[in-house]
């Protein structure tokens, strides 16, 4: 042995002092904390939208066209919210749309078959769509297969499943009207009713809208569960590795979407009175524009509640606009189309003058 | 500092520990004691098992063989939540952090301050921020923007983040996956003093690294992983930076790092036996 290792040195103390790191830009300022905001985009897109339907289409401006185009907004935005948490959290739900139709017909064949009171058939339309939310959840923990593949599964079984089973209790592809069936007034007052708000008709869904994507927005930025929903679609590994329940936020985040799938179904259903089994189909493509429009990333961890809803918004506006301006509605994909494009143009440019310093 | 005393009992223990992927035989025979205030180095060529073997310490993993035992008691953790809980944090090769989200969120994570009862339980944020700052003042880092996403701090600053979080957690053995293996030399030094900074707060620190000359500058015990199977296994007193550095790259590029060695060796000079006095085998562990 050599006499240096029977003494060795004490480890060299840090010849760096942290605190000489020079320090850099100041604050980031004001106007830079805004454009980092996920929906900064799809709000300067929703102001311009808003402005040329103005301009183009006279019968758009007044208070009850918006109630209309708010309406349009909000069927799309309830769904829009649950998908886009679920984006936020790295994954897709391709089975979204169908969901919708499946929760409706769920209800109203349980309560017709039986009859019972439609409010029975509530209680099992939301216990199946929480199932089927928890399924596909549970089939992508535990196969590790990405969300694309399992949950397009589950959109084809549920397609397959809602004409099928519609077919072996009515023999035709709609449901039975239940207007006539105990508890159906009360539960439209809930899903489907309009109330007057400053002389305008308002739909009570858009008021649903407004309170949820408030609460999803709390639960986001506020809550332990929304720190987690950031994480595990930001980079799952880490969050594993911190003891984030990867396999439980996901299967929640599910479940949320199952949530939204029954109660835009029990709307459907307490609004129109009949179901169409074959309905809901490309729906999910929509919600996903919504999210993406209201600056969502699609490979998950950044994203908020607030933007799908603008998002959701633009949609009204364009379906809606359409219709005031008396254009061929044919135009309408066209329109979105090149929405969606615009708003990840709009949006990359943001995220890149933000993230400038 | 470099010998071990009776009474600073082992918090981790492994004992002819392996592992295997599939039929791929990954660990084999492994051996290592980790002391609280004192720095075990794990050294290793590419592929030598450095990271399973944290993996398996820190939860992610599961033995196929032998022993793994904490303050004594046999273990076999199925999560690295039950690694944190008993007190083994692990900073990994890739940070364990969410690049997008603000620097003290990820702090945090997984483990947030929150306050109310359900279902009004909320995040205390302005607590967290407060905490987070304060946290990594005090382990020297000082970042102008608490709510920076991570991603957009410097390799060094983001491990700093990650050490810091696991001091606050009250680890008691901090595992570091090559912390300085993408950074610069300055940036190096940074870390290095945090791994110092930890160990004087008397955690054990299982410091993992593909550089001799990091290890010595802080190491009290050195282990060699060679093909999955330890190699060396010898406390500061038993061997050189000469001799581990012989044992990580073999005789044949030995004169090669010799020189490039010498041109860096105002580190740490005096740990650095005469070049006549390098053994031509391993210095057994008596
Ligand atoms: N998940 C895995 N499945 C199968 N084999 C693996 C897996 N992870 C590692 N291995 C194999 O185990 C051996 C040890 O890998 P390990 O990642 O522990 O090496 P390392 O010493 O950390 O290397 P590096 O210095 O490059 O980080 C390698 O041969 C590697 O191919
Ligand atoms: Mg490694």
């Amino acid at each position: 042995m050599s006499a240096q290792a029977t003494t060795p040195s004490p480890p060299s103390p840090p010849t760096q002092s942290a605190t000489g790191l020079e320090k850099r830009t100041a604050e980031r300022s004001l106007a830079r904390r805004f454009l980092a905001r996920p929906e900064v985009g799809a709000l300067i897109g929703a102001i311009a939208v808003y402005a040329f339907f103005w301009v183009a289409a006279p019968t758009f401006r007044p208070a009850d066209s918006l109630s209309t185009v708010l309406y349009q907004a909000s069927t799309l935005g309830l769904m829009a919210l649950p998908v886009s948490l679920l984006m936020i959290g790295g994954e897709f739900d391709l089975s979204a749309g169908v969901a919708v139709i499946t929760s409706s017909l769920t209800a109203s064949i349980f309560a017709y078959e039986l009859t019972l009171n439609v409010w029975m058939g509530v209680i099992a339309a939301l216990v199946v769509s929480l199932a089927v939310g928890f399924f596909n959840g549970y089939v992508l923990v535990k196969t590790g297969l990405p969300s694309f593949l399992v949950t397009l599964g589950t959109f084809l079984m549920l397609q397959g499943l809602n004409l099928a089973v519609t077919k072996i209790f009515t023999g035709n592809v709609a449901t039975n009207d239940i207007s006539d069936m105990q508890g159906f007034s009360s539960a439209k007052a809930i899903f489907a009713s309009d109330i007057t708000i400053a002389g305008v008709p308002v739909k009570i869904t858009v008021l649903w809208w407004l309170l949820f994507v408030a609460l999803a927005t709390w639960m986001l930025l506020r809550t332990k569960f929304g720190n987690w929903i950031f994480a595990v679609g930001g980079q799952k590994d880490s969050a594993r590795a911190v003891g984030v329940p990867v396999a439980r936020t996901k299967i929640v985040l599910f479940m949320l979407v199952g949530l939204g799938a029954w109660f835009v179904g029990m709307h459907e259903l307490f609004e129109f009175n009949t179901v169409q089994s074959g309905e809901g189909v490309g729906n999910e493509l929509l919600y996903i524009v919504a999210a993406v429009i209201g600056g969502c990333l699609l490979t998950g961890g950044f994203g908020s509640a607030i933007g799908p809803a603008i998002g959701a918004f633009i949609f009204g506006m364009v379906t809606q606009g359409i219709v005031f301006a008396g254009w061929n509605p044919d135009w309408f994909k066209f329109f979105l189309g090149v929405m969606l494009l615009g708003a990840m143009l709009l949006n990359t440019w943001v995220r890149r003058q933000a993230s400038r310093r | 500092m470099a010998q071990s005393t009776a009474d600073d009992a082992p918090i981790v223990e492994l004992h002819d520990m392996g592992k295997m992927y599939g039929n791929i035989r990954a660990l084999r025979g492994i051996d290592l004691a980790v002391r609280p205030g004192r720095v075990t180095c794990v050294l290793g060529d590419n592929g030598a098992g450095k990271s399973t073997l944290i993996k398996v310490i820190s939860g992610l993993h599961q033995h196929d063989e032998g022993e793994y035992r904490v303050d004594g008691e046999p273990v076999r953790f199925t999560t690295p939540r039950e690694a944190l809980d008993r007190g083994i944090a692990t900073v990994y090769q890739d940070l364990a952090v969410v690049p997008l989200m603000p620097v003290w969120r990820n702090f945090f994570l997984g483990s947030e301050i929150t306050r109310g009862v359900w279902p009004l339980r909320r995040l205390d944020i302005e607590r967290m921020k407060k905490i987070a700052d304060e946290e990594l003042r005090a382990m020297g880092i000082e970042l102008d923007d608490i709510d920076r996403p991570i991603g957009t701090l410097s390799g060094g600053q983001r491990q700093s983040v990650a050490i810091a979080r696991a001091v606050y957690f009250g680890a008691r053995v901090l595992i570091l996956d090559e912390p300085t293996a993408a950074l610069g030399v300055k940036q190096s030094g940074v870390v290095l003093k945090y791994i110092a900074a930890a160990r004087d707060r008397g955690l054990g620190v299982i410091f993992i690294t593909h550089n001799p000359h990091h290890a010595y500058m802080v190491g009290d015990h050195f282990a060699v992983l060679r093909l999955g199977a330890l190699e060396l296994s010898a406390d500061r007193g038993q061997v050189s930076l000469e001799e581990l550095t012989n044992h990580m790259a073999g005789g044949a590029e030995l004169a090669a790092l010799k020189h490039e060695l010498a041109q860096v060796r105002g580190v740490d000079v005096e740990g650095l036996p005469e070049e006549t006095e390098l053994p031509a085998t391993p210095a057994s562990s008596s």
